[in-house]
């Protein structure tokens, strides 16, 4: 026979030791106190796409080669890219416009992981909300392009990687470069050297038509 | 030894009728400013414990499920009730088209009145009663069933069906926990020999180094855990908030209600519980008595109050801790439990009195309520104990 109403009294016991808990151990409390402290992000964390620049000029250092293949690959279709021409009407291998329109945007990464200039990455900024419908949801080139250092600091370990791709790609062109260098040198030397050789059965002739 | 403090509020309502008198107003108009005063502070003290309470009943439930409350308004959020209140006015005041507006006007103003009335006859402090009326418990029960009225005026006048229903369940609940109620409390009435609360509170002074509390005696302990348990059902709290059950119900009779109606019906109940809470500590506590004499220090009013938080509390501790309960078996517990086991309250308390209150009436009143809680409570909670659920085709 057990006492009846015991369960209710060890209820009680387990909501005040919560209670008082609370109030010494902090640990208990995991709420984060949001606009004073900030969540402290997982490196793979991502909101939406930025673009990357190397350098301190955006222009001049932008990635992005207006190739348009993020634009087509994007599911939702939140992309939109004018290529840059110059007065003569020639392509420029650079975008005049490049918008996100971020309240489309389902942040899928398609983009980065189509994009051949390792231009198109992630941002992890989360705080986009606006009073403006449409405007403030429409990110513009200004404000999409990003350093390089800044992409360092929110993925150190996926921008170290993209940095190595780019030097050994760099490296593989200066070497191919070097090669193509060295082979047109070659075969300069070759066609001096040709053109040195039949020089010699010239010079009879030459010297027959000297006289 | 008697504090200092003790007779500020009377002397300083004496001081400023004095004051008044000196300009040659006549008698009657000092008799009606005198009520108007005390009217006025007891309805401010009660609507600051009710601002109060709304912050603290939030900071104390996110403390037991470990979170921080409200902490945004003011130091430690405890503007929270200013912003509430200003939320709660600019909001707009929707009446439904099928309504009938003059009931689902009329509901929250008859639920404050009678919360307001109780207030009249509670001794606050040593001499310190607004109306002292010899039947001052019956006037309290019979004024505090009024509210029922206005829960059911609510839920009719709303033209809601979960209006409706949620005021069902509020008039079967109330009703079937009045009856406990009044009768948990007459055993007060019965050793004190008076329906004054004033004298039920004198009844509980004296006693030297152990308090005379009517809750430190078995059957005052019965009863007034009967008490507790009904003052949480009348005044619709958790565990026994199924009139409101806002998973189910949507609120139930306060579903088509919203802005300062909806305010008044959150005050009202508020002041309902601050009621029954100093109701419970004038009836079980010992009411503004100090527990030990050296204790006196401290002013009667602030004993009186400190009680009433501390029971507050605890019904905010009970809210933190129980669900809410099904209806059938909010209606077995008290007609099946409370009921039986306030009888048995009200039999211990007369054998208590006639068999001399020493250790042998300690000993028949304790075993006239032990052995009734023991066999009923094991045969309500087996008869509502969970089976382990057989099934027929599968496993």
């Amino acid at each position: 026979m057990n006492i009846p109403g015991s369960g209710i009294l060890k209820g009680l016991a387990v909501t005040a030791r919560n209670f008082a808990g609370s109030y010494v151990e902090k640990d208990r409390l995991t709420t984060e106190q949001y606009p004073e402290e900030r969540p402290k992000l997982p490196e793979a964390a991502r909101s939406f796409p930025f673009l990357v620049y190397d350098g301190d000029d955006p222009e001049a250092g932008m990635r992005c080669v207006s190739c348009k293949i993020c634009e087509k690959e994007c599911p939702p279709q939140c992309i939109y890219i004018i290529q840059d021409r110059d007065e003569a009407g020639k392509a420029l291998k650079r975008p005049k416009v490049f918008d996100i329109d971020i309240s489309v945007c389902m942040s899928c990464q398609i983009c980065v992981e189509v994009c051949p200039f390792e231009s198109i990455r992630m941002d992890q900024d989360y705080e986009l909300s606006s009073f403006d419908r449409f405007g403030s949801l429409m990110i513009d080139k200004p404000k999409l392009l990003k350093s390089n250092t800044y992409y360092h600091s929110i993925h150190p370990t996926e921008a170290a990687e993209t940095d190595g791709r780019i030097e050994a790609e760099r490296l593989k062109k200066e070497a191919a470069a070097a090669a193509k260098a060295a082979a047109a040198q070659k075969a300069a030397a070759e066609k001096a050297a040709k053109e040195a050789a039949p020089s010699v059965p010239l010079v009879p002739s030459q010297q027959e038509g000297k006289p | 030894m008697i504090s200092s403090l003790e007779r500020v509020p009377i002397d300083l309502l004496h001081w400023f009728l004095g004051l008044v008198g000196s300009f040659g107003v006549p008698a009657w108009i000092l008799a009606i400013v005198s009520a108007l005063i005390i009217i006025g502070t007891i309805i401010g003290v009660f609507l600051g414990l009710f601002a109060l309470t709304s912050v603290m009943e939030r900071k104390i439930l996110a403390r037991v499920q470990n979170r921080y409350g409200p902490n945004r308004a003011g130091p430690f959020g405890l503007f929270q009730p200013i912003a509430d209140g200003i939320k709660m006015i600019t909001k707009e005041d929707l009446v439904p088209r099928t309504a009938d507006w003059i009931v689902h006007l009329l509901a929250p103003v008859v639920m404050m009145v009678p919360a307001l009335m109780v207030l009249a006859i509670i001794p606050y402090g040593r001499d310190m009663v607004p109306v002292e009326l010899d039947a001052g418990i019956l006037y309290f029960f019979a004024v505090g069933a009024g509210t029922e009225v206005a829960v059911f005026m609510a839920g009719w006048g709303s033209n809601n069906k979960y209006s409706v229903l949620g005021a069902m369940r509020a008039i079967a609940q109330m009703i079937s926990y009045e009856l406990p109620l009044v009768i948990s409390a007459i055993v007060t009435a019965m050793i004190a020999g008076s329906l004054s609360p004033s004298a039920i509170v004198a009844a509980q002074g004296g006693g030297g180094f152990v308090p005379q509390w009517f809750i430190l005696t078995p059957w005052g302990f019965t009863a007034g855990l009967i008490f507790y348990i009904c003052a949480l059902a009348e005044s619709n709290r958790s565990p026994f908030d199924l009139p409101e059950g806002e998973s189910e119900l949507v609120a139930g009779h306060l579903t088509e209600y919203s802005g300062f109606k909806y305010a008044t019906f959150f005050m009202a109940e508020y002041v309902g519980m601050f009621a029954i809470c100093g109701m419970f500590v004038t009836l079980f506590l010992g009411g503004w008595q100090a527990p030990l004499p050296f204790l006196d220090i401290v002013p009667s009013w602030c004993w009186f109050f400190g009680k009433v938080c501390f029971v507050a509390f605890t019904m905010i501790w009970v809210r933190a801790t129980l669900p809410r309960l099904r209806i059938d078996h909010l209606l077995a517990f008290a007609w099946k439990f409370l009921l039986p086991m306030s009888f048995a309250a009200f039999l211990s308390a007369a054998c208590w009195h006639y068999a001399g209150r020493g250790p042998l009436a300690w000993i028949l009143s304790l075993a006239i309520v032990g052995i009734p809680y023991l066999i009923l409570g094991n045969a309500f909670t087996n008869r509502f104990a969970v089976s382990r659920r057989t099934y027929l085709f599968s496993e």
